[in-house]
Parts: structure tokens; sequence; C-alpha cells
């Protein structure tokens, strides 16, 4: 395999994408990257020199709209899927230190 | 002639004329799911009791003349990526195994105004990544043709439902392949139609740059009837485009003299199955015998596509999948210490293998110091293939292939192996890539019995091209 994921690697892509992984599937996850970004590597073969990269297909401008509400108050619904929610909002562990 | 039998439209048409009522459509089709569901298991949501009280509605409505639509009344099934409010929606994952969406996805919307009974939620390849549903948090679809098969993916549970007569037609989406290749394993006909045709408002997101919906059906009048049906501008979708003409039934002629065909050598070559191969270039001379212009070129390409597409996909899939994170809605760990590890906890209890891959691959493909090398590349290979195809669309009208390297796998062969499964995406993915609108239709079966499938691929909202050129092959009678 010439890409080889390093434990680095692997803690730090954890992070960035909010995982938690245990030692198998970081050792799974190591050879599943190599072998993917091996394969990925067979772009560098193209010459993409002053190529634009094209992230959409047709040219497309930012759709700007006036900042109106148009839809009615359905917080019930929303609330509704909450794991936990609290007077009206979402509850979520604490954030802060008490001090 | 039993009811499952008609099609969507020949369905519609006697509900129009009073001969069976909607609700008698759609007690049969209940029916149906109640014999083939232990075993297809097409469905992660059946909504029995919803189905029959707006088949009530319905019904009532085309009988005081509100509603004359050709769909009015006809039961439909929906992937389960599609918000359908006050209807259990997950993506087949178990981080969304109680989400209840408060607002229905645009297509669907506009599927009920024309009177559509939404029978259930297909099963799928949980958000969508996958090729033969077999990543589903809620267990895997069998093959309606052969049981120990996959039915594809990753709307396998739709193009099941449809091959089974377990619906008349369904929804599915595409991002890479995810309603023709199915459709192809399960010997029915889908659309993915040009890029920002049919409104993502309500599709949950996997590869937002790629994915669209489409109609999955029985045949290709039915399909181009839910397009039409389906397609329309909304300004909740920021890359939805204002189209002039979303007549997709005024193509359904069985005429294609004249009309240029190319076939890529690209797609002929290593990899694929003989009897698929044989069974594609067998429909391309039928459609050459009347009257068609059909030739082999090369597109180029090709082997680049797989690359891009799942750097792309992946980058967009880490970006989409974070809003699951045990807050909104859906699962949340129960032990935790802090927020930031109730996210980590409750993202990786209820995301699958498959995706976790795939989020993984997109965080790194998008860090700082691989971004350019991988991501950019990317976006850059991406437009060298857009120009392969608009070159080759000055040529011909509609480029015409197969739709997968094979035909159906048995279970539990391709997980093992991922590399190897995402390789089957080969003709399908440029697709996506290129914003192009292109079509499966049946075309024969190999010597196990296994459907085999055609795709049909027209340049950026030309629809009708390859919609014609399916319905003169369809009406031949030699791909069923």
């Amino acid at each position: 395999m010439a890409n080889m994921i390093s434990n680095e690697t692997i803690e730090y892509v954890g992070i960035l994408a909010k995982l938690e992984l245990s030692d198998e599937e970081k050792e799974e996850a190591k050879r599943d990257m190599g072998r993917m970004l091996d394969y990925i590597d067979k772009l560098n073969e193209l010459d993409t020199e002053g190529v634009e990269p094209m992230s959409h297909v047709f040219s497309m401008n930012n759709v700007f709209r006036e900042d109106a509400v148009v839809n009615g108050d359905d917080r019930e619904n929303i609330l509704a899927n909450a794991p936990e929610q609290k007077d009206g909002a979402f509850k979520v562990p604490g954030t802060m230190e008490q001090g | 002639m039993s009811i499952l039998e008609l099609s969507a439209l020949e369905l519609g048409k006697k509900i129009r004329k009073k001969e069976i009522s909607a609700v008698e459509a759609a007690e049969a089709v209940l029916k149906q799911i109640k014999e083939k569901e232990p075993v297809i298991h097409a469905y992660v949501t059946v909504d029995e009791e919803g189905a029959l009280k707006r088949a009530e509605k319905v019904q009532a409505m085309i009988e005081d003349g509100t509603l004359a639509n050709p769909l009015a009344g006809v039961p439909v099934a929906v992937k389960d990526n599609l918000c359908t409010k006050g209807l259990l929606t997950t993506c087949s994952s178990h981080i969304l195994y109680n989400f209840v969406p408060a607002y229905t996805a645009q297509a669907v919307e506009n599927l009920e105004r024309a009177g559509a009974v939404i029978i259930g939620k297909t099963n799928m390849d949980e958000f969508a990544m996958g090729s033969t549903t077999e990543t589903s948090a809620f267990g895997v679809t069998r093959n309606p043709w052969n049981p120990d098969h996959v039915p594809g993916g990753s709307s396998g549970g739709s193009c099941a439902a449809v091959a089974a007569d377990e619906c008349f037609y369904a929804l599915g989406s595409d991002t890479g392949g995810s309603i023709r290749q199915p459709s192809s394993f399960c010997g029915v006909t889908g659309i993915k139609p040009t890029y920002g045709t049919v409104s993502r408002y309500g599709l949950i997101a996997y590869g937002s740059s790629l994915d669209q919906i489409g109609p999955i059906g029985k045949n290709v009048s039915d399909c181009a009837a839910v397009l039409e049906t389906i397609a329309s501008y909304d300004k909740k979708d920021s890359t939805s485009v204002p189209r002039k003409d979303l007549h997709f039934t005024e193509a359904l002629a069985d005429d294609v003299k004249g009309m240029k065909i190319g076939i890529p050598r690209d797609y002929l070559g290593e990899g694929l199955d003989e009897e698929v191969k044989a069974a594609v270039l067998k429909a391309a001379k039928v459609l050459e015998e009347k009257g068609a212009i059909v030739e082999e070129f090369d597109l180029s390409l090709t082997e680049y596509a797989i690359p891009a597409y799942y750097v792309i996909a992946s980058a967009e899939a880490s970006s989409n999948l974070s809003r699951f994170d045990g807050v909104k809605y859906g699962l949340r760990a129960k032990e935790y210490e802090g927020l930031h590890q109730m996210y980590k906890r409750s993202r990786s209890e209820g995301f699958g293998p498959e995706v976790k891959r795939r989020i993984m691959l997109g965080s790194f493909v998008l860090s700082s110091g691989y971004y350019d090398a991988y991501y950019l590349k990317a976006l850059r290979t991406k437009a060298l293939i857009k120009q392969a195809f608009d070159k080759a669309f000055q040529q011909y009208d509609v480029i015409l292939g197969p739709a997968a390297p094979s035909t159906a796998p048995r279970l539990g062969e391709s997980l093992g192996d991922p590399l190897k499964m995402y390789l089957g995406d080969i003709y399908t993915v440029s697709v996506n890539l290129a914003g192009l609108p292109a079509m499966t239709v049946p075309c024969g079966r190999d010597s196990k019995g296994l459907p085999i499938g055609l795709q049909l691929m027209g340049d950026c909202f030309e629809e009708k091209k390859i919609i014609r050129a399916a319905y003169a092959w369809e009406q031949t009678g030699e791909g069923r």
C-alpha cells in the first residue's frame, strides 16, 4: 500500500469527523483509507494543469431572498424529535465548567 | 386481470373512469405487501392506516371533480431519505431511528397535490451509501427475481417494491447510480433527471452536488408521467433550475428514425459480464433496425470517474452528515461526559461502518494539506469528464451502454471488499458528475434468470431524447 495512514492521522480524522473509534475500528479505517487513497491516486495520471475546479455543472450564483419568515410556528413538531428538551428549547449537556 | 398487473397510468385511468376505486387500489397493494414483505422486506415503514385514510379522501376528490390527474389515487412508495410530514423517515440509519419530519419533501408534495397515495417508506443503503441495500440498519432487502440476490442500491427497496408489485411506482434518489443500478438488478425502469430538475428540498442530503430524486416504475410511460409531476422549480432549493419544458410524456413516441446513438467503447471493456454485454448490444442492434444511427466511440476518462466521485461524494457527505449530533433529532448516546463526547458517542453509535468510512474519507480529503491534492483534483477531473460528455453530445443524441457490469450479486458477497463494490458503479457515476439525465430500462435476463438493464444517457435537459429511445425499445417487447 503506497498510502500508509498513521495512528496520528486516524486520530486527527476522528476529531474532524467527530467519531469515537474502537482500536479495531481504527485499524480497519487505516487499512480501508489507505487502499482507497491508493486508488484515488489514479487521478494523478491526469494532467489537470489550468483546469478550473468545477463545483457545479451549471454556472450558479448565490440565490438571494428577502429575510422574511414564510413558514408558520412549528416549534412543537420540531421539538418532538429532540432527544431532550426543556422550556421550549433543545437541551444539551453543560458546556462550561461551573465556577 | 388483477389490479396489481396494471401500470400506474392504467390504474389511474381506471380510477378516473370509476372502474376501480383508490381505496381498492390501496387495499390490493397492502394485501400484496403482507404476502411479499416477509421475504422481500422492501419497506422500512408501511403506513396502512394513513394510506387507506388518504385513499378515501382522494377518492372523494376524484368523485367531486377536484382531482383529475393521471396519477390520482395510485399508490406510491417513497424512499426513506425523503421527508414525509408525520411519517417516520429513517434513511435506514440507526441515528434517525425515531425521526418524524415536521415537513414534506417538495417532490413528495408535488405527488400529493396530484392525488398520490403514499403506501410507505422504502428500505435503502444507510444514507444512500452503498450498492446493495445491505448497509441498511434495518435489515436487507431481497431481490424479487431471486431472494438469494441483492436488489442493488441504494434505492433497492423502491426498486424491489415496484418489481414485487408492492406499489405501482416509487421515488428513489440517485447520487452515483442509486436509481439506475437497482432498476437494472430488479428489472424495472428508472430515471435520474438532469441535476436541478427535481427539487431536493426535504431530501436528506448525501452528496448535494450529485443528488437527484427520480421515478422508478413498471414502464417508460409511468416514469415519464411521474417525472413530469415531481419536477418543479423551487426557491427552497438553491440549485433548482427553472426549465421551460417539463412535458416529458410528449416524448413517448415509437420513433428513433435518424436518432444518433453512441456506445462508448470504454463501457464494453474489461470487467463487463459477457451476457450483459450481449444483451446491451442486441438492444442497440434493435434500435438500429428501427432507424437509429448507432456507432461505437471513445468517450475517454471513464476510469477516472469513480475515484473523482468517491472524493467528491465523501467530502460532501462529511459536511452534510455533521448535522447528526444527537441534539435536534435522532439518537443520543446514553452515556457521555460533556457536550463534545455526547456528539462523538451519538454519531459513533448511530452510524454504520460504510457511513463512517465515507465520513472519514471525506473529512480527510477536505483537511488542510490534502484539500488541493484530493478535493480540488477531483473537481478538476469532474470538469474534464463534463467536457468529454459535451464533446460526445455534439455528435450523439443519446449515449447507450450497460447500467452495471453484472446482474445482481448474491447477498453477502459485496460488503467485504468496499473498493470492489465501488468499482461496480463504473457506468453510472459519470452521469452524476456531469449532471446529465440518464435512465435504465430492462433489456432481457441472464442465464440465471436475473434482469439486465440498458442505460440511456442524454445531454443536460434532454430527457425527452432518452425517454423516446427507451420507449421505442420498450415497444419491441424484447426487453422483458
